[in-house]
């Protein structure tokens, strides 16, 4: 997750390669430097167990999310074909349960995916106004980038760029935001 | 975290014990007991349902298909047979099915675990003598639109309806069709099996290209086949009613079923010490193909069930009357054990990622499939041939047990007859690094 309040000193080390960046997180996180994150072109499989990341929640989020759609579903077709304005279509009670299902399978979807935008503009700190971490461009071409907070970070300096140096990374770079 | 897997010994050689063949042996011999007994009871009185105090409501009064005639008990006998033969030959099949549309998809994950689909289609032949046997024996009892007055207009049974589906609907062109389905099927399964097991001798690529090609001639032989064969084996038994859904609604219930059979089988061999390189990202790919596809049949089943309810129609409504009011309500319960079994049930147990990676669970919602996809067909079969005189007695539980005894019989069989890891497949390299 990106840090959007970040102001701290960051070491940036860039890869050519994602078997090196997989082998270097478990290398960095061995030394015990924290990682504040890998920025990867493409999606490198294991990197998120190798970084320690917890399990992800969407999938919980989703599930309430959709869960608020179709109760929403549910109390609309009820309050407005029960109560407010009941309506005979085809000669079937004014609240006929399965003529709702398709209702309420699109209000549980639409809900769902709403839901999962905002989930995901929150959770990656995005926004209108947001000035996301950029700590390298090049990340979003063929490089992966370790981001390092110094500040977060007992070793000095220059021992994690050694670090970083000697795990494979073609430069080390100075980040200040 | 794929590099870290050690590569377990491709050499699997799966062993039927004499053990396992007693306990299938024991099996059989209970299911034709049980099913002796039922018919004993049947043909003494004693057992079945009740026919007096029957309301011969909407469902009984226009659901008359063979209502001329006196019901006979050894129609409910052979009612089973045909469900069970249809309910297995769908599951064999899907085994066809699973492997044909992995090779046109090129897919790589499914490989390590290929040898199990692979093997179910040997039933097939068996399912088609049975099915030939059932139709020549009892096809009178079973089947309305076989009976000649339909299509004579001097007779008093004449029926415009069904002689104007005379074309599709006579004997001959059914029996055409009926063997050519398992022919078919049974041939080009043999095709793609011969493939493996040379693969597994001489390697290359050779048979995995070939293969693919017979795949797909496969799944093309088998969108028209899947249909067809549907409304033959079970939307002709009630002979007036239709439904354009019905062929894709069969096969979602077969391929379901079929997945939930190769999954179980993979648990329960990998419970065995068996298909060691089978990780759980594997697991959690068949889970998924289980859920998925639960809710697709239920999609399927919702569609033709939304628009027959919402139209209400008398001709397509009475399907469903039949099934929800009629024959004296006997069918409610599996209508509604249908849709929780198929639906809920696995919905809510496979929703979670840890579920599907666990083998207690995945056997659960397997399971769960597997009897659900029972009363689908039963509640598809059973209204339009035995009516008000079905019931769950001793023929339908003993019934169940000779099949699937069977089954899990041929299945083991061929099982036996190769390694059960693919070792030449081109692909098995990627499905050893499976990881999700």
């Amino acid at each position: 997750m990106a840090d959007v309040n970040g102001n701290g000193k960051f070491l940036v080390g860039i890869y050519d390669d994602d078997d090196v960046v997989l082998k270097a997180v478990k290398d960095v996180k061995q030394a015990g430097v924290r990682i504040h994150e890998v920025y990867t072109p493409f999606p490198i499989h294991g990197l998120d167990v190798a970084l320690g990341h917890p399990r992800s929640r969407l999938g919980i989020a989703a599930f309430l999310f959709a869960l608020s759609g179709t109760t929403t579903a549910l109390l609309l077709t009820a309050y407005t074909e029960g109560f407010d304005w009941p309506m005979i279509v085809g000669g079937k009670d004014s609240y006929s349960f399965p003529v709702y299902i398709p209702v309420i399978f699109e209000l549980t979807v639409l809900f769902c995916a709403l839901g999962m935008v905002g989930t995901f503009l929150v959770s990656n700190g995005l926004g209108p106004t947001v000035k996301p971490l950029m700590f390298d461009l090049r990340t979003t071409d063929n490089k992966f980038a370790m981001a390092i907070d110094l500040s977060k970070n007992k070793l000095a300096e220059g021992d994690i760029e050694q670090l970083l140096r000697s795990s494979g990374a073609a430069e080390v770079n100075v980040k200040q935001f | 975290m794929a590099s870290a897997h050690a590569i377990p010994s491709l050499d699997e050689q799966y062993e039927f014990t004499p053990a396992a063949k007693r306990r299938l042996l024991i099996g059989i011999g209970a299911g034709v007991a049980l099913v002796a007994l039922g018919s004993f009871l049947l043909a003494s009185g004693a057992g079945g349902h009740e026919t007096h105090e029957v309301t011969h409501g909407v469902g009984a009064s226009a659901g008359d298909e063979g209502a001329h005639h006196a019901f006979k008990w050894t129609t409910r006998l052979w009612a089973n047979v045909w469900l069970n033969a249809i309910y297995f030959t769908g599951i064999s099949v899907i085994g066809m099915f699973f492997i044909s549309y992995n090779y046109l998809a090129q897919a790589g994950w499914s490989s390590a675990f290929k040898r199990i689909p692979e093997a179910m289609p040997a039933y097939l032949p068996f399912m088609g003598v049975v099915v030939l046997a059932v139709f020549f024996i009892a096809g009178h009892d079973l089947f309305h639109w076989t009976h000649e007055g339909l299509y004579d207009p001097q007779s008093e049974e004449y029926d415009p309806i069904i002689a104007g589906k005379q074309g599709f609907l006579n004997t001959p062109f059914y029996l055409i069709r009926v063997v050519l389905y398992f022919t078919l099927w049974y041939v080009l399964w043999r095709m793609l099996r011969n493939y493996s097991l040379q693969e597994d001798l001489y390697g290359g690529t050779d048979y995995y290209e070939k293969s693919i090609k017979f795949g797909t001639a496969f799944l093309v032989v088998f969108a028209v086949t899947s249909s067809t064969s549907a409304w033959d084996f079970v939307m002709s038994i009630d002979s007036h009613w239709f439904s354009t859904m019905f062929g894709w609604y069969t096969l979602a219930s077969w391929h379901v079923t079929g997945l939930a059979v190769i999954t179980l089988t993979v648990v329960t061999l990998k419970e065995r010490g068996y298909l060691k390189i089978v990780n759980e990202s594997h697991l959690h790919d068949l889970g998924k193909f289980m859920f998925a596809f639960s809710i697709f049949w239920t999609y399927v089943w919702f569609a033709q069930f939304m628009l027959i309810y919402y139209a209400n129609l008398p001709e397509e409504g009475i399907y469903y009357r039949e099934r929800f009011s009629g024959y004296g309500g006997i069918y409610l319960a599996p209508f509604f054990i249908n849709l929780l079994l198929n639906f809920a049930f696995p919905f809510l147990v496979l929703m979670t990622r840890d579920a599907k990676r666990t083998y207690i669970f995945l056997k659960i919602a397997a399971w769960g499939i597997i009897v659900g996809h029972y009363f689908d067909f039963y509640t598809n079969i059973m209204p339009g041939t035995v009516g008000e005189n079905g019931g769950f007695g001793p023929i339908e539980f003993g019934m169940i047990l000779i099949f699937a005894c069977g089954f899990i019989w041929t299945l083991s069989t061929q099982l036996t007859k190769a390694n059960l890891i693919p070792k030449n497949h081109p692909m098995l390299e990627e499905a050893l690094h499976h990881d999700i």
